[in-house]
């Protein structure tokens, strides 16, 4: 295993951590404000990736069906707010997963609905496509992937700063910590749940996107996404942005270098298909593994509040 | 007033309507239960079955067609089986296009004495010492079209593979089948996980491994994702692939990152006969669309089901199968004939992917296995 290597498989688990912290942002952010949780942050993610497909097919460009995307989530995201999720909130978490779930369903069958069962074309714009040279150890690596860690970096610096210094961000954190105290103080807290809802979507469906160029736009996309991204707000503490940036580190590294180096340690002492077919096995668990050592140190995650 | 085309659509839903009617048909219509994917993940690949079925049998008032939506879950598929045979009393089931639904599922049907006409899966249980007189399996043995790619390695010499499956049955089947008939080395051996959507790791190791090829098995979304991944990761080696990854239904979505791949398959759009040209025109100006492998599997299903009951009643079981065993109908594929584990015995065949017009399709280059049956055949006492 060459130096190279184990950089590239590392710069890999960055993208993938990256790319997990879009997904979960909105999702912490959603559970922290407002308490609920939303099985349906998957379809967002598949929303995004089915608007930017159509769009950038339609009109050629790429960066059209991002913008696409951003909007479409948004939009989205904000119809099943007011239609539906407002009347959740002050009812327990196992009516908003029933109600959540069957979003999922119908969310699903409707954009079979609409694009058909096949999946759709989306590629990564001219100037991201290819691989480049990077100077150090004579690495090759993905443009496209690059541009996806340093979106995910502005991103989190972008919602690092819209919390800790817009008024927008003091109401979210306000909300977090006392509803009935930031209502009782004339914030319009139903229109700020909105926006905050509307927000975490259009996250989901940029991350959709973005993914989506180099995977495939199909319906069902989103619910294994969905799984990571729980993992990545529990492991960072339900609510913190910051956890979720470093949980969703976390887990695209244990995943992407698990799966790199358990087959090569199996090797030591097995024969190849074995060694191959354990580590893998052993690779699809380590992320667990992972988040029940944390929960066992930290019940409340890692930057989660003990409640 | 009711246009053509709408017209042709309401013959359909008429057949599958008339399920619940009572038989308007002089004789006892056969009931055949088609359990299929149609929504969620992998609804493509049922959707092109059942179409070419329903293209074969057509409006045909001696066939009660009564089609359900396994969703691709296994327990779903059982239900499912459990009802058409209890209530609907079906005579023959069909359309399972997973392995594992069809392991939950086959055994018992055919155990009940209900023919199964498998248009997909063909799980290496079924065919070696599991294999069943009611069992019959249109499509493909698991390992065949991994077998022919093996068979292709060799004779393109390509040396040192490196290759790559999801870590399930049918994954490891694949793996297994591809080692089966390739001489050369492994430049290494990957199962990744089903459903795993980013190959970035793995294209990062095949690129430092020296491998002078790339076989992979990825169905459906697994296989659009690692090819366009692949493509953009500027590797320049030869990839390889059963037809499953380069199929018709999801060629569009791959796009130009397929241009030129080399894949498997016992049909091809091209084939030269005249069941198979007629069958990709009625196909194209029935659904508007280009049919796939696994179209061209549920209409040699369905032209199957026909050539058995014109010469024998359902009723008379013995005489039924014995009209399947024959296997007198002009498939899409040319010549096919069943083995003693009632699989097929077919020519297969390597495909490139082509652009004809701006349509992705593939274009048959050689034959490689000729007249192929599989390895567990043997095993197989009935």
């Amino acid at each position: 295993m060459s130096a190279s290597l184990f950089i590239e498989q590392l710069l890999n688990g960055l993208q993938f951590g990256v790319m997990l912290f879009l997904m979960s942002a909105g999702l912490t952010l959603v559970f922290g404000v407002m308490g609920l949780i939303n099985l349906a942050h998957g379809s967002l993610y598949m929303v995004g990736a089915f608007a930017a497909a159509a769009v950038a097919g339609w009109s050629g460009s790429f960066w059209l069906g991002l913008a696409a995307s951003l909007m479409a989530a948004a939009l989205a995201g904000a119809l099943v707010e007011i239609v539906v999720l407002r009347r959740l909130y002050r009812r327990d978490h196992l009516d908003q997963v029933l109600a959540t779930f069957a979003l999922i369903l119908m969310f699903s069958e409707g954009t079979r609905w609409l694009f058909g069962a096949f999946p759709l074309y989306l590629d990564v714009p001219e100037v991201l496509s290819g691989s480049m040279h990077l100077p150090v150890l004579d690495i090759v690596y993905s443009r496209y992937r690059l541009a996806i860690i340093v979106c995910g970096f502005v991103i989190a610096l972008g919602l690092y700063l819209l919390i800790a210094k817009t008024r927008l961000g003091i109401r979210i954190r306000a909300g977090q910590s006392d509803r009935q105290m930031i209502a009782a103080l004339g914030v319009d807290i139903s229109t700020l749940y909105t926006v905050v809802f509307a927000l975490g979507a259009a996250l989901a469906g940029l991350a959709g996107a973005l993914v989506g160029a180099i995977q495939s736009v199909e319906v069902g996309m989103g619910e294994p996404v969905l799984i990571l991204a729980f993992v990545v707000i529990v492991i960072g503490g339900i609510g913190s942005i910051k956890g979720a940036l470093i949980g969703a580190i976390i887990v695209g590294l244990t995943d992407t270098m698990g799966r790199f180096l358990l087959p090569v340690f199996f090797r030591q002492f097995m024969d190849n298909a074995a060694a191959s077919s354990v580590g893998s096995a052993l690779a699809s668990m380590l992320i667990y593994i992972v988040m029940a050592t944390i929960l066992i140190v930290r019940p409340s995650g890692l930057f989660g509040k003990a409640s | 007033m009711l246009k053509p085309s709408v017209c042709a659509l309401s013959v359909s839903i008429a057949t599958i309507l008339a399920a619940g009617l009572p038989a308007v048909a002089a004789a006892d219509p056969v009931k055949v239960g088609m359990i299929t994917t149609l929504s969620g993940g992998g609804s493509g690949l049922g959707i092109d079955v059942r179409d070419g079925f329903m293209l074969a049998i057509g409006d045909n008032p001696d066939i009660d067609l009564i089609i359900e939506d396994d969703q691709r879950k296994p327990d779903v598929a059982v239900q499912i089986a459990d009802k058409m045979i209890q209530s609907d009393k079906v005579d023959v089931l069909t359309g399972i296009i997973f392995s594992n639904l069809a392991m939950a599922v086959i055994p018992a049907a055919v155990n009940q004495g209900k023919f199964y006409l498998s248009p997909n899966a063909g799980p290496s249980a079924l065919a070696g010492k599991g294999c069943h007189e009611n069992y019959f399996n249109v499509a493909w043995q698991n390992d065949n079209l991994h077998e022919a790619a093996g068979s292709y390695a060799n004779s393109d010499s390509l040396k040192n593979t490196f290759i790559l499956a999801p870590n399930y049955p049918a994954g490891k089947d694949a793996l297994t089948g591809y080692k089966r008939f390739y001489e050369g080395e492994l430049a290494g051996e990957l199962y990744t996980k089903l459903g795993q959507t980013d190959y970035a790791a793995e294209i990062a190791q095949i690129r430092a491994s020296g491998a002078d090829s790339v076989f992979f098995f990825l169905p459906g979304g697994m296989g659009i994702s690692f090819m366009k991944q692949w493509d953009q990761s500027d590797i320049d080696l030869p990839v390889i692939g059963p037809a499953f990854s380069f199929d018709q239904g999801i060629l569009g979505a791959v796009g130009e990152a397929a241009l030129g791949v080399k894949n498997t398959s016992q049909w091809s759009k091209d084939l030269d006969n005249q069941a198979n040209q007629t069958f990709v025109a009625d196909f194209e100006s029935s659904y508007g669309r280009l049919p796939s492998l696994y179209a061209s599997q549920g209409y040699d299903t369905g032209k199957l089901l026909l050539s058995a009951m014109s010469k024998a009643d359902v009723a008379d079981a013995d005489a039924f199968r014995a009209a399947l065993e024959e296997a007198d109908f002009e498939s899409t594929r040319g010549s096919f004939a069943f083995d003693n584990s009632h699989h097929p015995i077919q020519d297969l065949y390597v495909r490139e992917v082509v652009e004809e017009g701006d349509v992705l399709t593939n274009r048959i280059v050689s034959k490689v296995l000729e007249q192929h049956s599989n390895a567990y055949a043997a095993d197989c006492k009935m």
